[in-house]
C-alpha cells in the first residue's frame, strides 16, 4: 500500500474539517428549536453537507485538482508572522493598547521579514524610523481624524 | 436624463476633493502588487463612517475605478499585475516596457481605460433606471432565486473548481445565519460571545480580503525583495492620443467586450481583459505581433477591464445583487449608511444614486489625467518591500475593523475569518463566493421566509417557488451557470490564471 503524498494528506485533512463543520451545521439546524428559525439553515446546510462530502470523497480518492496546499517553505516563512499577528489581535492589542502594540508588532514583523541585512546599523535605524512614521500616521488617521477611541493601556 | 440634474453635486468642494483623493490614492494602491481593488475598497470603508453617504460612496467608487487602472502600472513596469483585471495587460505592456516604450504603454493603457470606463459608466447611467423599474415586478420568490443566482454564478464562474466555489458560497450563506433570528429571536450557531450580534459584514470583508494577502506576503519570507522597476523614457501624450485613435478596432472590441462581460454577475475584469485581448488578436491583421509588444494588446485589455467597472454595478444598483466582489464590498458600504439598492435607492435617495454614478464618470477622466502623470510615482510605491506592506495592511485591518462598532469582537471575527480564508485559498477555495453568500444570505433568507408565509396561505411552497415564468427562468440560469462551468472544468478550459501569465 502506497503512502499518500503530503498535498493529498493536506487535502484530505482540509476537506475532512470542512465536512465535519458541514455535518455539525446540519445537525444543529435539524435538531434545534424553534424549527421555523432554522428553516433556511436546514436548506443551506443540506447543500453544504452534500458538497462538503463530495469534496472529501474526491480528496480521499486523490482526485483533487485545484489548490497547492502548504509547502514546507511556506509554513516556515508563514509561521512567525502568523503567530505574532494572532498574539497581536487576540491579546496584545487589548493588553498594551492599540498604538503601543501596533508599533511593537510592526517593528517585529519588519525585523523578521525585511530583506535588508540585520548586521548593518543603518538597517535598524531605517526600521525604527519607518515604525515611528507608521505610528504617527495611524494615530493621526484613527485618533485625530476619525476620532476612534481604541483601548489605551500603555503610554497612549 | 435625471442624472444631469445632479451633475453639479459632484463638484461640491468636499465631494470633489474626495473624488481626487480616491482617484490618486486608488492609482497608487492599484499599482501596488498584493493590494487588490476589492481589498483597497474594503479597507477604505471604515473611513467613510464619518462622511455623508454620497461622499463615502464617491470615495469608494473613485478608489474602485482607479485601482483597476492603476494595476496596469505594475503590470507594465514590473510584470506583476496590480489586480487580476490587469493580467492581459502584462502580455504586451511589459514587453513594450522592456523595449524602452514603457511611457507609451502606460499612456495607451490610461487613455484606453478612460475611453472604456466612460462608455461603461454611460451604460450604467442608461441601463440602471430601466432595470430598477423592471425590478418592481420581482416578488419574494424571485428575489430569493436572484440571491441564489448571485452566489452560484460567482461560485461556479469565479472559482477554479465549481464544487469548491459552490461550497464557498454555502459557507458564506451559513455564516450569514449566525446570530439571532430576525423573526423568532432564536439563537443560531452562537458558539462564541463575539458572535452574539452576528457577523459584522465590514469586519468580515476586511478579514476575508486583507488578511489572506498579509499571510501570503509572510509566506514569501525575507527573500522577497522590492520589485525592480523598468525605467521609463519621456513620450508625448499627444502622440499617445493619436496612437489610440489609430486603433479603433482594439478600442471598440475592448470596450464592447468589457461592457457586456461586466453586466454578467460574477464574471470579473480578469476574464474581460483576456477575452478582449483574445478577440482583438483574432481580428487583427498583425496577430503575429501580439505578445511581442503590440499596442493593440494593451489598448484592448485596458479598455475592457475599465469598461467592465460601470456595468458590473448595474445588478447591484437595480436588484441588490453585486456583480463582482468589489461590488459586494460597495453594497456593504451602502448598507452601513442605511441605503438599500434597487427602487428604494432611485426613488428615495436619487441625489445619492446619481451623484455617485456621475462621480464615476468624472472619476474616469480624472483617472486618465492623473494616471498619465502619477504613473511614475505609483511605480516607485510598487517598490515598497512586501514586509512593510504586510505590516501596514495588518495594522489597517485591525484598526479598521475595530472602528466599525468599537468592538474587539469584530477584530476577533476579522482575524478568524481572514486566517480561515487564507487556508481555504490554499486548498482551492475562493473568497468571492463566500463574501457573496455572506452578503446575499440575509436577502435570500428574508425572501425565503416571506415567500414561505405567502406560500402557506396560497398554493404551497413548491408551487410558489418553482412555478411562474420568472422563477423558472432564474432557476434555469442557476442550473445553466453550474452546468456551463462544470463543462468548462471537465474540458480543462478554465480561464488563464495569474500564475500562468507570470510563468
Amino acid at each position: 500500500m502506497t503512502v499518500p503524498s503530503l498535498p493529498r494528506v493536506q487535502h484530505i485533512v482540509a476537506s475532512g474539517v470542512i465536512a465535519a463543520v458541514g455535518c455539525w451545521v446540519a445537525w444543529v439546524s435539524y435538531t434545534q428549536q424553534p424549527a421555523e428559525a432554522f428553516l433556511f439553515p436546514r436548506l443551506i446546510s443540506t447543500v453544504f453537507v452534500v458538497l462538503a462530502l463530495w469534496t472529501f470523497a474526491k480528496a480521499l480518492m486523490g482526485w483533487t485538482k485545484v489548490g497547492h496546499g502548504l509547502g514546507r517553505i511556506d509554513v516556515i516563512n508563514l509561521f512567525p508572522g502568523l503567530i505574532i499577528a494572532l498574539i497581536y489581535v487576540f491579546w496584545l492589542a487589548k493588553a498594551l493598547g492599540f498604538y503601543t502594540a501596533g508599533a511593537i508588532v510592526f517593528f517585529i514583523l519588519l525585523a523578521i521579514y525585511d530583506p535588508a541585512p540585520h548586521r548593518e546599523l543603518k538597517t535598524w535605524i531605517k526600521r525604527i524610523i519607518i515604525t515611528a512614521c507608521y505610528l504617527v500616521v495611524m494615530y493621526g488617521l484613527f485618533a485625530k481624524l476619525l476620532k476612534v477611541y481604541t483601548p489605551r493601556e500603555v503610554f497612549f | 436624463m435625471e442624472f444631469l440634474y445632479y451633475f453639479g453635486d459632484v463638484f461640491a468642494p468636499v465631494s470633489f476633493g474626495l473624488l481626487i483623493l480616491g482617484t490618486v490614492g486608488g492609482l497608487i494602491l492599484g499599482a501596488t502588487p498584493g493590494l487588490s481593488p476589492t481589498m483597497a475598497v474594503a479597507l477604505l470603508i471604515p473611513f467613510t463612517f464619518h462622511l455623508q453617504p454620497v461622499q463615502g460612496l464617491i470615495l469608494l467608487g473613485a478608489a474602485y475605478t482607479s485601482t483597476v487602472a492603476g494595476g496596469a502600472v505594475s503590470a507594465i513596469l514590473l510584470k506583476i499585475p496590480g489586480a487580476p483585471a490587469n493580467i492581459a495587460t502584462t502580455l504586451d505592456g511589459h514587453t513594450m516596457a522592456k523595449q524602452g516604450k514603457g511611457a507609451k504603454a502606460l499612456q495607451l493603457s490610461f487613455l484606453a481605460s478612460a475611453v472604456g470606463g466612460v462608455i461603461g459608466v454611460l451604460l450604467l447611467i442608461f441601463l440602471t433606471p430601466v432595470l430598477s423599474k423592471w425590478a418592481l415586478a420581482f416578488g419574494p420568490s424571485h428575489l430569493f432565486w436572484l440571491a441564489i443566482l448571485g452566489v452560484t454564478v460567482i461560485g461556479s464562474l469565479d472559482s477554479s473548481s465549481v464544487v469548491k466555489g459552490l461550497l464557498s458560497g454555502c459557507i458564506g450563506l451559513w455564516l450569514a445565519t449566525i446570530g439571532f433570528d430576525d423573526i423568532m429571536g432564536a439563537q443560531r450557531f452562537i458558539f462564541h460571545p463575539a458572535l452574539g450580534g452576528g457577523i459584522n459584514i465590514i469586519a468580515a470583508l476586511i478579514g476575508l480580503f486583507a488578511i489572506p494577502q498579509v499571510l501570503t506576503m509572510f509566506a514569501k519570507g525575507r527573500s522577497d525583495k522590492g520589485a525592480e522597476v523598468i525605467a521609463v523614457e519621456k513620450h508625448s501624450v499627444i502622440d499617445a492620443v493619436r496612437e489610440v485613435a489609430r486603433q479603433p478596432r482594439a478600442l471598440s472590441i475592448g470596450t464592447i467586450t468589457g461592457s457586456v462581460i461586466g453586466l454578467i454577475p460574477g464574471v470579473g475584469g480578469q476574464i474581460a481583459g483576456l477575452v478582449a485581448y483574445d478577440q482583438t488578436k483574432k481580428f487583427s491583421p498583425n496577430r503575429d505581433q501580439f505578445g511581442k509588444g503590440h499596442p493593440e494588446g494593451v489598448i484592448a485589455a485596458e479598455a475592457a477591464n475599465n469598461a467592465m467597472v460601470g456595468p458590473s454595478l448595474v445588478p447591484l444598483l437595480t436588484l441588490s445583487i453585486p456583480g463582482s466582489p468589489t461590488a459586494a464590498v460597495l453594497l456593504g458600504g451602502l448598507l452601513i449608511h442605511g441605503i438599500f439598492p434597487g427602487t428604494d435607492l432611485f426613488d428615495n435617495h436619487p441625489d445619492v444614486a446619481w451623484t455617485f454614478i456621475n462621480s464615476m464618470l468624472i472619476g474616469q477622466i480624472l483617472m486618465c489625467i492623473f494616471g498619465l502623470y502619477v504613473a511614475g510615482l505609483a511605480a516607485r510605491v510598487a517598490q515598497v518591500p512586501q514586509s512593510v506592506m504586510a505590516a501596514v495592511v495588518l495594522g489597517l485591518a485591525v484598526f479598521g475593523s475595530y472602528s466599525v462598532q468599537s468592538s474587539m469582537g469584530d477584530v476577533y471575527v476579522m482575524a478568524a475569518l481572514g486566517v480561515m480564508m487564507y487556508f481555504l485559498e490554499r486548498f482551492g477555495f475562493s473568497a468571492a463566493p463566500l463574501v457573496l453568500g455572506l452578503i446575499l444570505g440575509p436577502i435570500a433568507e428574508a425572501n425565503f421566509i416571506q415567500g414561505s408565509m405567502i406560500a402557506g396561505a396560497t398554493d404551497g411552497l413548491g408551487a410558489y417557488f418553482l412555478s411562474g415564468a420568472l422563477n423558472i427562468a432564474l432557476i434555469g440560469a442557476v442550473v445553466a451557470s453550474i452546468i456551463y462551468s462544470s463543462w468548462m472544468e471537465i474540458k480543462s478550459r478554465r480561464y488563464t490564471s495569474k500564475e500562468e501569465i507570470m510563468g
